[in-house]
């Protein structure tokens, strides 16, 4: 069997449903191959605009499915535009193979020496990558990298297969892969660490879990709900966390982070014992300044992966597992019987109570332009939270997790470790090929999709039913808000002064769409647009004024917000943004 | 903090690459880097030298041990183990010094590998601080150019105190 069609077989054997790829990338000759022997499998094609737009694209179907997605390119620059779709999922754990299959037919283009050195490039984003020399490796090579990509902290993988190992033909095997030299999975944890673990808990008197995307991967949702129930420990979760526990759970205090609620980090700071689970103590989520996080609290860090662990904060308890695993284990660690001090806990839920009282996240319209906060907790309310939202990076991204009341996992889509603008579009094309049945709505900034737009062709194409909601503000909102509030109102780079009609750009690629400025008109124009058939694109005007609260000042603490524009900025360096 | 570390790892094309990667990215020095195969052909073993605090050398340690094609990672610094490096060393030499230099060689044991009319080459093999020692001595005397190997690591015996 010759080694191009050994490649088809073996992602057809590993249950791949689509393939995304660039329209370069399947030439004649393949295209041939594909129609003639993989017709009648599973396996679809998607052909996307750009290899960008690929690479989010199965980061997409990864994110909302769990199962590695797949992307198919050629040497030339299809690979070199993957890099950002590689990164992206890579810092956000999610299991995404890049095959650089060299597809030319021109034979000059065979030496692969004479080509981009994928491998190089690809290194510091990836989580492995491999360069397939000899088509009897092939099957083995490919099947390796699904496993990678799959297990333990999942992620990238790149796949380099020269043209004459495609070209060449050996006996096609479908060979087991057991374990993988050098590669270590981290499952149960050492009982040393459990124990100390659980003696910490006990004798807590204000402790609160972190919750970050790893509860959502290790699918630990269900055992940290009993959990937190029976031994009344408050939940609070990153951004990355967001869907990974109920939003109705009694347990649950909302989200942390720079644009967190107060409440949540107030709780967070003001704890005596703070248990991370599968989250990595970004910038982002303490504020930044990691030797003042929780001054009063000791820290029990889960994580799969060794090299989180002491890399931003140093923790008292460091324990490396998979996160399932480990929540089980500290519960059967603490006996049944051990029942937390009533009267601490309940001064403890107080206090938060008190603190949400204070600062409360709720969203008001106000005046003639549409708030994005409003329009988005309206949005909420609509799906009952129980759509895939799949979001861009910005301002419209915060207030989603602010407003979005997330009802299960896997259904928050963003780029939280990259911040990728223009991730959002093809993400959520990715994200309705993966769960056909459930509601997929991509909430994008103007900024962000102008980055990626070009994939309207792809989700018209394969008719999907996707809902784009476009905040259309003629800014870079957050460059904005940053502007404003650290930057004396200098105002660089952040206007659009020439926004194109995106009614129009949607229309002439054949999908459906419409503009709302009116915050009357909101409610109805969402639910018409929800139940049109097909790609619909809802254009939201709204108040280019309108900022993010609560904000951590950047160098403070996480007690320390900003809650309103009347609120003073603190005086001390510019912070750095990126 | 100097430290040694060794790192054991699958014999494989692009192995090098990514760890000494991880150092570029860091931004930190590899003073030396030692790669050759093991008593395992499938194997090599990389012994790499560098600087750096417990904690950049901590982070160091778990980026390695995350990298798939490593099978052990070990921080020797603190360790009791053998330490050995090899340089060749040329000097130039006239009538006056050539005697001197052979004197030099005697003392540390080091080997003539190459005699010309005109400079000897000498081979020598120890720890760092002798091999150190030697360039300096030799240094006064005309050393032209030195080769050093960089330094190989392996961890000695345990020693077990068991009672009779």
């Amino acid at each position: 069997m010759k080694g191009i069609e050994i490649f088809f077989k073996t992602l057809e054997k590993e249950g791949v449903e689509y393939i995304f790829s660039p329209p370069n990338s399947f030439g004649k000759k393949v295209d041939k191959l594909f129609s003639d022997k993989f017709s009648k499998s599973k396996m679809k094609k998607i052909i996307s605009g750009n290899e960008q737009g690929a690479s989010h694209m199965a980061d997409g179907y990864a994110r909302t499915t769990g199962k590695p997605g797949i992307v198919v390119c050629d040497s030339d620059t299809s690979g070199t535009n993957t890099i950002t779709g590689l990164q992206t999922a890579n810092m956000d754990s999610a299991p995404m193979v890049v095959f650089i299959c060299h597809f030319s037919e021109n034979e000059n283009l065979s030496n692969i020496f004479d080509q981009i050195d994928h491998i190089g490039i690809s290194r510091s984003t990836t989580k492995h990558n491999f360069l397939c020399e000899k088509v009897e490796d092939l099957s083995r090579v490919l099947r390796e990298a699904l496993y990678l990509s799959t297990t333990g902290r999942p992620g990238t993988i790149l796949v380099d297969i020269p043209k004459q190992v495609l070209d060449s033909e050996t006996k096609f095997t479908f060979p087991t892969i057991k374990k993988v030299s050098g590669y270590k999975i981290p499952k149960e944890a050492k009982s040393v660490d459990i124990k100390k673990a659980a003696k910490l808990i006990m004798n807590s008197k204000r402790p609160i879990v972190f919750g970050g995307g790893g509860i959502i991967i290790s699918e630990a949702t269900e055992a940290l709900r009993k959990f937190a129930n029976r031994l009344k420990i408050p939940v609070t979760l990153t951004l990355m966390g967001l869907g990974g526990y109920p939003p109705d759970d009694p347990m649950r205090v909302s989200w942390i982070g720079m644009h967190g609620s107060y409440f949540a980090n107030m709780a967070v700071h003001n704890s005596d014992l703070v248990i991370s689970i599968g989250a990595r103590f970004d910038d982002r989520s303490t504020g930044g300044v990691f030797e003042k996080f929780a001054p009063n609290a000791k820290v029990i860090h889960i994580d799969i992966d060794p090299s989180t662990i002491n890399k931003n904060i140093v923790v008292h308890c460091p324990i490396v597992g998979d996160a399932k695993t480990v929540i089980n284990q500290i519960s059967k660690e603490i006996p049944m019987s051990f029942k937390p001090n009533t009267e601490d806990r309940l001064a403890w839920f107080n206090q938060i109570k008190d603190w949400e009282n204070e600062n409360p996240t709720v969203a008001r319209q106000k005046g003639k332009m549409i708030k994005t906060s409003y329009a988005i907790d309206l949005i909420s309310k609509i799906t009952k939270g129980k759509a895939v939202v799949v979001t861009d990076v910005g301002q419209h991204q915060m207030w989603v997790a602010q407003y979005y009341q997330f009802a299960n996992p896997r259904n928050q889509i963003t780029s939280g470790g990259l911040g990728t603008m223009g991730f959002g579009f093809p993400a959520a094309i990715g994200a309705k090929l993966g769960r056909p049945n459930d509601t997929v709505l991509a909430i994008c900034g103007d900024g962000s999709f102008q980055m990626n737009m070009q994939e309207f062709s792809t989700a018209v194409e394969n008719q999907l039913d996707l809902k784009i909601i476009l905040i259309n503000n003629g800014h870079h909102g957050m460059v904005r808000q940053w502007q404003t509030l650290f930057f004396d109102k200098n105002y660089s780079c952040c206007k659009f002064d020439l926004n194109p009609d995106y009614v129009k750009i949607a229309q002439s690629y054949g999908a459906k769409a419409f503009k709302i400025d009116s915050p009357n008109d909101l409610e109805g124009s969402f639910k018409e647009g929800l139940s049109t058939k097909g790609v619909v694109l809802m254009e939201v005007v709204v108040d280019h004024t309108e900022m993010v609260y609560p904000m951590l000042t950047p160098g403070g603490t996480m007690d320390d917000m900003l809650l309103s524009p009347d609120d003073p900025i603190p005086d001390g360096p510019v912070p750095d943004m990126s | 903090m100097r430290h040694i570390i060794s790192i054991l790892v699958d014999n494989e094309p692009g192995v090098l690459a990514r760890i000494a990667g991880l150092f570029t990215a860091r931004g930190f020095n590899i003073e030396s880097l030692c790669v050759a195969e093991t008593e395992k052909p499938s194997l090599s073993r990389l012994t790499l030298v560098t600087s750096g605090d417990e904690w950049i050398i901590d982070q160091i340690v778990k980026r390695f041990e995350n990298m798939i094609n490593v099978i052990k990672v070990e921080d020797l610094s603190g360790e009791d183990s053998l330490e050995r490096e090899l340089i060749i060393a040329r000097i130039s030499t006239n009538q006056k010094t050539r005697s001197e230099v052979l004197r030099v060689a005697d003392i540390f044991r080091a080997n003539v590998v190459d005699v010309g009319p005109k400079s000897y080459a000498l081979e020598l093999t120890g720890n760092k601080e002798k091999l150190e020692a030697f360039i300096e001595i030799l240094r006064p005397l005309g050393l032209k150019e030195i080769s050093r190997t960089g330094l190989i690591s392996l961890k000695r015996e345990k020693k077990k105190i068991t009672e009779r």
